[in-house]
């Protein structure tokens, strides 16, 4: 499978009247198996991407082609629960199809099993970001879209969070972008970079990242950030 | 304990000022009980608030069905806003009296013409009320639904419906008190039984403690009604709220 992002331009109409520029034109493509990251300053237009790549958002010029079969799993900035429903119903209505050991399992990697039938408004900002986690993952998607899925967790978690994709991604052929501003994360689970510049957006630079995700030692990692950090970029 | 003793308080008043007036301007407790008791006994008290809870349970059903679709319509179509608006804003502020002659005109004075002239009186507070409810639906939900594809009734049962059951709730609390207001009139003019009737009647008679039973008992059936089924439903509907210190 794959993805082909061919944005041309997006503009919006403020309230105020006027129109401003959101993203200016954009392409890449992403196949199965590959982690795309886009890293870029705050209000660049990055949500505005996702919501165009997830078909939420048809009014920009361009083209998307994405298969028309690929099951979408997403992970929103906010947890977006149905406060209503408890924990468990909250994955399973966004997976009808999952069985009840994989569910188990999923729950016990994530640290929610106390949690199963307690109501979103009842858990911490990271647990709630935990069950949005669950919740994309349940769907075994073929497209994964994760936007700063990592944010306001404490570190050892936000690590352990790290590995649980890294282990999702590599275990099934996944499409996945992951939205960041941490290049910790970046190098961590990407397998290429995207750099962002401010609004309206283009890619400034893209940066491959050529070692397997599994085999990069905390040495490689260092000389990958001292070449990043090298780098004339402005989003950093 | 608190509410026993002000029925307790009112109850005395009532006692006091019947001594002052006469029993025929404002019978006495016992007096209204005892008329109470015969209806009862002969049958006619259950036939007559039979007759009015099945209509009020008509027209509630088919206006609050009606009222909630049409709501949710304007609420999500801007085309049906715009065309549903005048309609609304005329039956808003038409007289329930009008609605009521009119029907008995055009349809006969039949019982069809009576629930249908109580449901529209209804109708348009329903609209409104769904309408905002509509209106305020949390879009990034929508989209979370939207992105997992989930089917569109599971989308509607599970993430739009939760949303709405306070509205539903509300408009339910306030479209019944509606209803057991209006359903009386339109029984007193054009129906042969039911309260309404039987209240008509005892205002021609002038027979006070006739026309305080009946409308007692009407009034403590729409009581245990509130407490036993609409209030339950709200709890129901709202129960995942974290509750208030």
């Amino acid at each position: 499978m794959r993805l082909e992002v061919d944005i041309t331009g997006k503009t919006f109409e403020s309230a105020a009247g006027g129109t401003h520029e959101v993203l200016a034109p954009i392409k890449f493509a992403l196949q199965s198996g590959e982690v795309g990251v886009l890293i870029g300053p705050s209000g660049c237009g990055k949500s505005t991407m996702l919501r165009i790549i997830l078909g939420l958002d048809r009014d920009f010029e361009g083209h998307i082609a994405r298969p028309p079969e690929a099951r979408i799993g997403m992970v929103f900035q906010e947890p977006r629960l149905l406060p209503w429903r408890s924990v468990e119903q909250n994955v399973r209505l966004a997976a009808p199809g999952i069985g009840d050991a994989k569910l188990s399992e999923l729950f016990r990697t994530l640290e929610l099993e106390q949690h199963r039938s307690h109501f979103p408004g009842e858990l911490s900002l990271g647990l709630a970001r935990r069950v949005a986690l669950a919740r994309a993952f349940a769907v075994e998607p073929d497209l994964l879209v994760l936007d700063e899925p990592l944010a306001s967790l404490d570190d050892a978690l936000a690590g352990r969070l790290r590995d649980e994709i890294a282990s999702l991604v590599g275990s099934r052929p996944v499409m996945t972008l992951l939205v960041t501003h941490s290049i910790d994360d970046a190098i961590r689970l990407g397998d290429r970079l995207f750099f962002l510049s401010p609004r309206p957006a283009h890619i400034v630079r893209e940066v491959p990242i050529s070692i397997p995700r599994a085999e990069r030692s905390e040495a490689e990692l260092g000389r990958i950030r001292a070449e990043l950090a090298a780098l004339p970029l402005e989003s950093k | 304990m608190l509410r026993l003793l002000s029925m307790a308080l009112l109850l005395a008043i009532w006692w006091t000022a019947a001594l002052f007036v006469g029993g025929a301007k404002l019978p006495s407790p016992p007096a209204v009980l005892n008329v109470i008791i015969a209806e009862a006994s002969s049958g006619a008290l259950f036939l007559h608030l039979g007759a009015t809870l099945a209509r009020v349970a008509l027209s509630f059903v088919l206006a609050m069905s009606l009222g909630s679709a049409i709501g949710y319509l304007m609420g999500r179509v801007k085309l049906a806003d715009r065309l549903g608006d005048p309609w609304l804003i005329l039956l808003l502020n038409l007289p329930a009296l009008v609605v009521i002659v009119l029907a008995y005109i055009w349809a006969g004075l039949t019982e069809a013409a009576a629930i249908a002239a109580i449901a529209i009186n209804k109708l348009p507070t329903a609209v409104v009320t769904l309408r905002e409810g509509t209106r305020a639906l949390d879009r990034s939900l929508d989209e979370m639904a939207t992105v997992f594809a989930m089917p569109r009734w599971r989308a509607f049962r599970h993430v739009v419906l939760p949303q709405l059951a306070p509205y539903i709730a509300a408009s339910a609390r306030s479209g019944l008190s509606l209803v057991w207001k209006i359903v009386l009139v339109a029984e007193l003019l054009g129906r042969p039984n039911g309260v309404g009737f039987e209240i008509g009647v005892a205002f021609q008679l002038f027979d006070t403690p006739r026309l305080l039973a009946y409308s007692l008992t009407f009034a403590a059936v729409v009581l245990v009604i509130e407490t036993a089924l609409v209030q339950p439903f709200e709890a129901r509907a709202t129960r995942w709220r974290p509750r208030a210190a």
